[in-house]
Formats: C-alpha cells, sequence, structure tokens
C-alpha cells in the first residue's frame, strides 16, 4: 500500500482502525462526532451499523482535555478555584463546592452560616438552569426545536438572579474557600421569590407540551434500558441511577454543608429507560423549587465569608481529603493531596458525566441509531467535564 | 373490546397530545414577544450592572485620573491566569551636582529629603483574553483599586485589541465625566440605547 500524505483521512486513525479489527463481514463503520450536533461539543463515537442498527459502539473522548488535574499542582488553591467554573460550564456550582469543600475539609475550616445558605441558594438555582438546558436541548436532540425557546425563558431569568452573586452568566467561580465571594441582596431574595411559584405554574405546560407528546413518548418510552445492576457496574450517579430505581443521592447519603437541614423527597423512577431519567429530572425541578422556598425563609443574617479568609499564599496542612457533592449530573467530587506547600499535590476531578457516558456502548448496542441518539442525550453529558 | 381500545381509542388520545401542545404553542404566539431585540433595543441597565466584566482602575478622591493604586503589586503576583502588569514609577533623576550637595549636607549632620518615586503606577496593562474573571486582584488589592467594570458590549476583532492600558481608559472616562466632548461620536450601541429607552417610555 502506497502511503499517502493525508493516509489517516483514508484508512482512519488510530482509534478506528483499532475498532475495525473485530468487525463483522458486510458492516458499516461510522464515526458519529467529534462534530455531531446532538455530541453536545466533541464527543465522538464510532459506530459499527449492520443497516440501521448499531451493532458495537465506541466513545472517544479528549478531544476537549484542557488539563484541569494538571493545572491544579501549579496553582494555589485560590488560583483554581476559576478552573471549576469551567470544567463544567452547565454546572459549575457544584463544582465550585466541591473543591472548596474539599480544601475546608482538609483544613477544618467552618464556613459562616449565611454562606452555606447563599452556597445552597445558587447551587440549586444552578441545578435548575442546568437541568433546563439538557431538557431543551434533549427535545432538540430529538428534532423539536420549540421547547428550548421556553427552557430559556425560564433560564434567562434564573441567570439574570444568579449574575448578582456570581457576576457572571456561565462559567460561575463565586465560591470560596471559607465562604463565598459576593452576597446576595434583598432584591435577589424578592426575585427569586418571585420567580418560584412562576417557575411552578409553568411546569404543567412542560408536561402539555412535551412529556404528554405521543411523538417524544414514542422516542423515549422503554429505549435505553439501564437495569440497576448495569448501572452499578459502571458507577453511574444522579439522575441516571435515580432512573433506574436506587435513590442514591449524595445531599441524603452522605449529607454536606447544610442539606440535612432541609425537607426534600428523591425522586426515582423504575423504568429504566430514557422516559425515567427524563421524569426524574423534571421531578427535581420540584424539589429544587421547594429547597429554594426553605432556604430562602430559613437564610440568616451574617458575614459571607469566615475572619481571615485564606489568601492566595495561604498553605494548608499536609495530608489527603475526598469530598463529594451533588451536581446536576451525578456526584462530584474532589479527591486532594496536599503537601503542605501553596499550591495541590495532586487534584483528582470525579467527573459523574465520564461514568454515565460508560453506561452507552452498552446500552446502545443493538437498538436503532436514531434510538442511540434518544440514550446519548438522556445521559445529559456535558464533554467538556467528561474530558477535563 | 381490547382491540378497540388499542386502534380507535388510543390513536385519539394520542392525537390529542399532540392539539394539546399546539395549543401552548398558540397560547404563547398570542402574546407578547419576551426576547429582547438587539440592537435595536438592549436590556436594562439594572441587569448589566450586575455583570462582571473587565477589570477597571477606581480612580482616586483628588484626581479622577489618577487612581488609587500603590503599584503593590499584590494584583500582578497572584492572579491566577498572569493578565496584569504593573509598571512602578521611577524616582526622579537627580543631577550629580544635586547629589554631591546632599552628600555633604549628609556629612554635616543634616537631614536631607531625596525626592521619592511617586507611588501610582507609571504603566497598568491589562489582558482581557486571558482574565478569568476570577477576582483575586480585587479581593487582594490593598488599597481597594479595582473592580469590575460592567461592560457587556465590548467586542475585538483581533486578540491584541484586548489587551487595555486601564490607566489610558481611566482618563477617558475622567474626561467623559468632566463634559468635554468624547473622543468618538455616539455609536449604533448609545443611539440604540437611546431609541429602546424612547419605545419603552412609549409602551408603558
Ligand atoms: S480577575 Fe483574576 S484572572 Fe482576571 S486579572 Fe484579576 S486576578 Fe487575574
Ligand atoms: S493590588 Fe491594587 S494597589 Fe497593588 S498594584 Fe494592584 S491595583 Fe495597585
Amino acid at each position: 500500500m502506497t502511503r499517502y500524505p493525508n493516509m489517516e483521512q483514508v484508512t482512519g486513525d488510530f482509534y478506528t482502525q483499532n475498532f475495525e479489527k473485530g468487525a463483522r463481514e458486510g458492516s458499516l463503520i461510522l464515526n458519529m462526532g467529534p462534530q455531531h450536533p446532538s455530541t453536545h461539543g466533541v464527543l465522538r463515537i464510532i459506530l459499527e451499523l449492520d443497516g440501521e442498527y448499531i451493532l458495537r459502539c465506541d466513545p472517544v473522548l479528549g478531544y476537549l482535555h484542557r488539563m484541569h488535574e494538571k493545572m491544579g499542582e501549579s496553582k494555589t488553591y485560590r488560583g483554581f478555584i476559576p478552573n471549576m467554573g469551567r470544567v463544567d460550564y452547565g454546572c459549575p456550582l457544584p463544582w465550585n463546592w466541591a473543591f472548596v469543600g474539599a480544601v475546608e475539609k482538609l483544613a477544618g475550616i467552618e464556613v459562616p452560616e449565611r454562606a452555606e445558605y447563599i452556597r445552597v441558594i445558587t447551587t440549586e438555582m444552578n441545578r435548575i438552569t442546568s437541568h433546563l438546558l439538557w431538557w431543551g436541548a434533549y427535545i432538540l436532540d430529538l428534532g423539536a426545536f420549540t421547547p428550548i425557546m421556553y427552557a430559556f425563558d425560564e433560564r434567562e431569568w434564573l441567570l439574570d438572579l444568579l449574575q448578582t452573586p456570581t457576576g457572571s452568566r456561565l462559567t460561575y467561580s463565586s465560591f470560596r474557600v471559607g465562604g463565598v465571594g459576593h452576597d446576595i441582596d434583598d432584591k435577589f431574595i424578592e426575585g427569586l421569590k418571585a420567580f418560584i411559584p412562576y417557575f411552578r405554574s409553568r411546569l404543567p405546560m412542560y408536561k402539555d407540551l412535551v412529556t404528554d407528546n405521543i411523538i417524544l413518548r414514542k422516542r423515549v418510552e422503554d429505549i435505553g434500558p439501564m437495569p440497576l445492576d448495569m448501572c452499578r457496574r459502571y458507577g453511574a450517579t444522579g439522575p441516571v441511577i435515580r432512573g433506574s430505581g436506587l435513590a442514591y443521592d449524595i445531599r441524603r447519603a452522605e449529607p454536606y454543608g447544610i442539606y440535612d437541614r432541609f425537607d426534600f423527597e428523591i425522586p426515582t423512577q423504575d423504568t429504566c429507560c430514557c422516559m425515567g431519567r427524563y421524569k426524574v429530572r423534571l421531578a427535581e425541578f420540584e424539589q429544587s423549587l421547594r429547597i429554594l422556598e426553605q432556604a430562602v425563609d430559613q437564610i440568616p443574617d451574617g458575614p459571607i465569608i469566615m475572619d481571615k479568609a485564606p489568601k492566595p499564599s495561604w498553605k494548608p496542612p499536609k495530608g489527603e481529603v475526598y469530598f463529594a457533592v451533588e451536581g446536576a449530573r451525578g456526584k462530584t467530587s474532589v479527591y486532594l493531596v496536599s503537601d503542605g506547600t501553596k499550591s495541590p499535590y495532586r487534584v483528582k476531578l470525579r467527573a459523574p458525566g465520564f461514568s454515565n457516558l460508560s453506561l452507552f456502548a452498552e446500552a446502545a448496542q443493538g437498538t436503532l441509531l436514531a434510538d442511540a441518539v434518544a440514550i446519548l442525550g438522556s445521559l445529559d453529558l456535558i464533554i467538556p467535564e467528561i474530558d477535563r | 373490546m381490547n382491540a378497540i381500545r388499542k386502534n380507535v381509542i388510543q390513536p385519539i388520545i394520542d392525537l390529542w397530545s399532540l392539539i394539546v401542545g399546539l395549543k401552548v404553542t398558540g397560547k404563547y404566539f398570542c402574546q407578547r414577544h419576551v426576547t429582547v431585540h438587539y440592537p435595536r433595543k438592549i436590556i436594562p441597565a439594572e441587569l448589566t450592572d450586575t455583570f462582571a466584566g473587565h477589570i477597571e482602575l477606581i480612580p482616586s478622591a483628588k484626581d479622577p485620573t489618577i487612581p488609587k493604586c500603590i503599584s503593590c503589586m499584590m494584583c500582578a503576583t497572584n492572579c491566577p491566569s498572569n493578565c496584569i502588569k504593573v509598571l512602578k514609577q521611577k524616582a526622579p533623576k537627580v543631577s550629580p551636582e544635586q547629589e554631591k550637595e546632599w552628600a555633604e549636607a549628609e556629612a554635616r549632620g543634616e537631614k536631607v529629603k531625596r525626592p521619592k518615586a511617586p507611588k501610582n503606577p507609571a504603566k497598568f496593562s491589562y489582558d482581557y483574553s486571558l482574565c478569568s474573571l476570577c477576582g483575586t486582584c480585587i479581593e487582594n488589592c490593598p488599597v481597594s483599586s479595582l473592580r469590575f467594570s460592567h461592560d457587556i458590549y465590548i467586542v475585538a476583532t483581533d486578540r491584541k485589541e484586548l489587551t487595555m492600558d486601564l490607566l489610558a481608559r481611566l482618563a477617558r472616562q475622567a474626561e467623559a465625566q468632566a463634559g468635554k466632548p468624547a473622543d468618538r461620536a455616539p455609536g449604533v450601541l448609545e443611539q440604540a440605547a437611546e431609541a429602546g429607552q424612547e419605545a419603552s417610555a412609549k409602551e408603558a
């Protein structure tokens, strides 16, 4: 075989060549992504197709790898916080919390009461915005354009509110070791109090417009079954495992911050299909609203950051910690090793999307290509978080 | 009976779900639109006021063209993205005769007041394309000389344009505040803002 300069484009790159080895006679190898609209960014999936059925598939990662973990080793503890805003752009505040929580646990820092409430309020708002984004985009993947417009109507309202305590609309990095960076004011509380009943009144519309719609139901009901043991095998968390019937939520299982003070339920569905995961997320809107309502009523006055909060040159004690929080996509956690210097020795980020994506290859086996898109979307993947 | 249910009633229920969806769309179609038609209209200032844009210097109380900054370098050393460069002012040049005179005076045991470098920076450049808007510089400035601006409309066609000279910016702001003619004609945005405000006033 002659080697052409652009040989890779002809024969496929390393991943394709490797994947091709076990291919069945007469099947078609197809790349979905990395620039495919339904992969939300740069996820690439290599598929082996028989007609329209998927025989095998293999996700390829790394197109958006930004070395966040490695960067942690050269940045100060304060300097690493903006990175946490960029790991997962859809839901950055749980990441913020996971990191500052780990540092606080390591150094035994107490966070003022008001800061804890601000953390809960902003994180729950962030969860709603993230689920709204997923909801709109998922329906968009399945071919319906209108719902994302409704989702963004609410989302914009929340983003306007979240701009007060965070200063930005997407990559929030407002948590600090020992508290939060900005306070919330009465206008924010009023806005939030107005938002809660408004959003509640919109939820039945979501049901009428989308959830009950027969076209959606035919596309997601009983598609992509992920039984509980499969979820367990791959370490799925968040709405994925809750959609398979297990009420596992870090806010309940290992309460952090002040989550043990709130009264909320953990919605589950035991259909294990895409519809189950869909319904879990919609039910989580209501639970987040409940937490918000209680937090807004209870929030005390006081400082938002501890006295003598760590300066950029601060050095924590030596040690190792692990801290997990519940993000919009599942268990978001940080494992931190400190050698007592200004910057961490090692930061390991556990991204829930990575484990959730691992289920895809098995769940999509034998399904139609169009159903694979439905399965992929139902996992609520944010690729930058998976690649880190 | 079951066949009727499956083949007649169920499809009707299914179709009905589509009509319900269309009803929602129809209802919202008849309502006022919720989007802002940029650039003919822009969003109200209360929404941009909480936005944290690029950083800017805060003028001192005495002179609006001079920042409070004391060139301590805290911001530049602590910035995780290395996007601030501060240049300290040099002490004024002293002629050799003057220096000799002072040395003699000192030898006589008199106290000499040598001129010191002014504290405010000679140069303060900032690269917005690198900034992660983390606020470290703002939180660590000992004299609170930095803040986030609220400019959400900043655009650039070249990466170099995002490197700003914040001292020059401060001077421009001071000039504009003093009521001197601005160094550029009102842009599309200002005109749109005015038109938008008029339109909203009319609507109200
Ligand atoms: S906001 Fe952060 S990244 Fe930007 S200049 Fe200040 S310290 Fe540097
Ligand atoms: S930290 Fe403040 S005073 Fe020090 S150089 Fe920066 S702006 Fe100037």
